[in-house]
């Protein structure tokens, strides 16, 4: 097993941790175990490790610490309550939160239920032109699985556009 | 429909069905979680938009189809013993049931939905049903959350999907999960090997309350812990196909027990009845025991006089919030011990050993 952090040596540090009754699981190697301040008789979280909280010094000295712009978290609000404080966190801690994302869940992107209202306004954003980007990478690096799941979207997200302004076209004329 | 209404009727999610399936599930439930675009989650916004918030999501609720006939409550409006018994009865979490203002549940009215609002997320949508019926659980959870998106626009991102409070939520924002009654694996000492199993296939395995509950009773919940990369159908199909394994297991066990150990079975229920029939201060843990004691004698055979509903009934009836609403007064915890004897001793005086 890889390294869950550079991915590129073998996991030696098998970090468990139980939030509220979910047990998550993280798999590093030496080098980044020792980068992220984890000591094995500290009592560390696995949220420490992954923001970066186990070696304050080391990097937040110096840089302002990442704060949303939206609501004002702070990457040390968030280790405390170790909930989000909006949705904007999502893209302003992706850095740190997308290894937690990888390690916790089954895949690394969504492939449920599409939001109607959110397609809608993906759709008139032109979000679809970006996501139609990203699918040219995908097939580019020849990621297909990735690109299928694009097309998917992309199906989906002009699909509830069209069926929206379409119901809304239909109710205006009458 | 009051509080003090749902106490004499028991609930529409743990109505009893027959088949040794439905014996070893109790019920099932399906959660989802939402949240308001551009909004702060709750545990992080300010008093005044809480309430703000509170009061769209509350408006909102009460013209939803399927909300529009029941109930909803303001937390902060209703007594402690009030909270105790709607969590008691699965309709609110442990955590919402101690929040200030600014937060509340709308119920239907046979309390099989509830949605709670400014908990850890603005919405947490609840089906819960007697059976195992989860697909179609899931086809009534997707309307209703399409009917309040159709309302109020959603936190959604099209890689992340559905945005929550807590990371481990993301995506579906989807927990599933299965009340089973377990009593024969528990005998044989065989329930860790399969927590252990179940967790490192991704499910997780909790108590009759949930997150951080002990299985009192022998009632285990399990649930899917990853809600992100699989599709709602997909990780109810994952659910599911495990639990159809943990009922045939827990039926093997049982088959075991009746053929191989028959005096070991006879004499846990027999114990569980002397229990129930004799004991005059009875704690909430014990009662719970011995009542799994006295379902399982139901289900073997090996009792006369009860029934699976009943023992549903008499679980119910005998959590401490429901105990002092019946007797109509604040009790502590030995008048509640006595109490809970009394109602368990008329209730179960016609059961007998076959």
């Amino acid at each position: 097993m890889l390294c869950e952090l550079c991915d590129d040596n073998e996991a030696a540090v098998h970090l468990t941790q139980v939030v509220e009754g979910d047990v998550k699981k993280l798999n590093l190697c030496h080098q980044c175990a020792a980068q992220s301040g984890f000591n094995i008789d500290s009592a560390l979280s696995l949220t420490d490790v992954l923001f970066g909280m186990g070696a304050p010094e080391a990097t937040d000295a110096g840089t302002p610490e990442k704060t949303c712009r939206s609501c004002h978290m702070r990457r040390a609000d968030f280790r405390k309550t170790s909930r989000l404080g909006c949705p904007a966190c999502y893209e302003t801690f992706a850095e740190e939160l997308n290894p937690l994302l990888t390690g916790m869940h089954h895949g690394p992107s969504h492939t449920g239920k599409i939001s109607q209202g959110a397609a809608q306004a993906l759709a008139d954003s032109q979000s679809v032109a970006e996501l139609q980007k990203q699918l040219e990478d995908a097939v580019r690096n020849e990621h297909y699985e990735e690109a299928a799941r694009l097309r998917d979207v992309i199906r989906k997200v002009r699909g509830a556009s069209k069926s929206a302004r379409h119901s809304a076209n239909t109710g205006g004329g009458r | 429909m009051k509080i003090d209404d749902l106490i004499r009727r028991p609930s529409a999610w743990l109505a009893a069905s027959n088949g040794t399936e439905t014996e070893i599930v109790i019920s099932s439930r399906i959660r989802v979680a939402r949240n308001v675009r551009d909004a702060a989650f709750p545990g992080w916004a300010g008093d005044d938009e809480t309430i703000r918030l509170f009061r769209r999501l509350r408006d909102a609720l009460g013209t939803v189809s399927k909300l529009r006939d029941g109930v909803f409550w303001d937390i902060s409006a209703l007594e402690d013993l009030d909270r105790h018994l709607l969590r008691e009865r699965h309709l609110i979490s442990s955590e919402l049931a101690i929040k200030k203002s600014g937060s509340g549940v709308a119920v239907s009215s046979d309390e099989t939905v509830a949605v709670m609002v400014n908990e850890e997320d603005h919405l947490r949508l609840q089906i819960m049903r007697p059976g195992l019926d989860l697909l179609a659980m899931w086809k009534v959870a997707d309307r209703l959350d399409s009917e309040i998106e159709a309302l109020i626009p959603f936190a959604f991102s099209p890689r992340l999907g559905f945005l929550t409070a807590c990371p481990t939520n993301v995506g579906t924002g989807l927990r599933a999960s299965v009340m089973l009654h377990l009593p024969a694996l528990r005998l044989l000492n065989e329930m860790e090997p399969v927590s252990k199993g179940l967790d490192k296939i991704g499910l997780a395995v909790r108590g009759l309350f949930g997150e951080g509950t002990e299985a009192s009773g022998n009632m285990f919940q399990i649930s899917n812990q990853s809600t992100l990369g699989e599709s709602e159908k997909a990780i109810i199909q994952r659910l599911l196909q495990v639990v159809a394994e943990l009922i045939e297991h827990e039926q093997n066990a049982r088959h075991r027990l009746m053929e191989g150990a028959a005096d070991r079975l006879r004499d846990h229920i027999g114990r569980a009845l002397g229990v129930l029939n004799y004991a005059h201060l009875l704690p909430s843990a014990e009662a719970l025991d011995s009542l799994s004691g006295l379902r399982l004698g139901a289900e073997t055979g090996l009792l006369r006089g009860v029934e699976s509903a009943m023992v549903n009934d008499v679980v119910m009836m005998t959590q401490p919030a429901h105990l002092q609403k019946l007797s109509a007064k604040l009790l502590d915890a030995v008048e509640r011990d006595r109490y809970r004897a009394r109602l368990i001793r008329q209730k179960l005086g016609v059961v007998s050993m076959v």
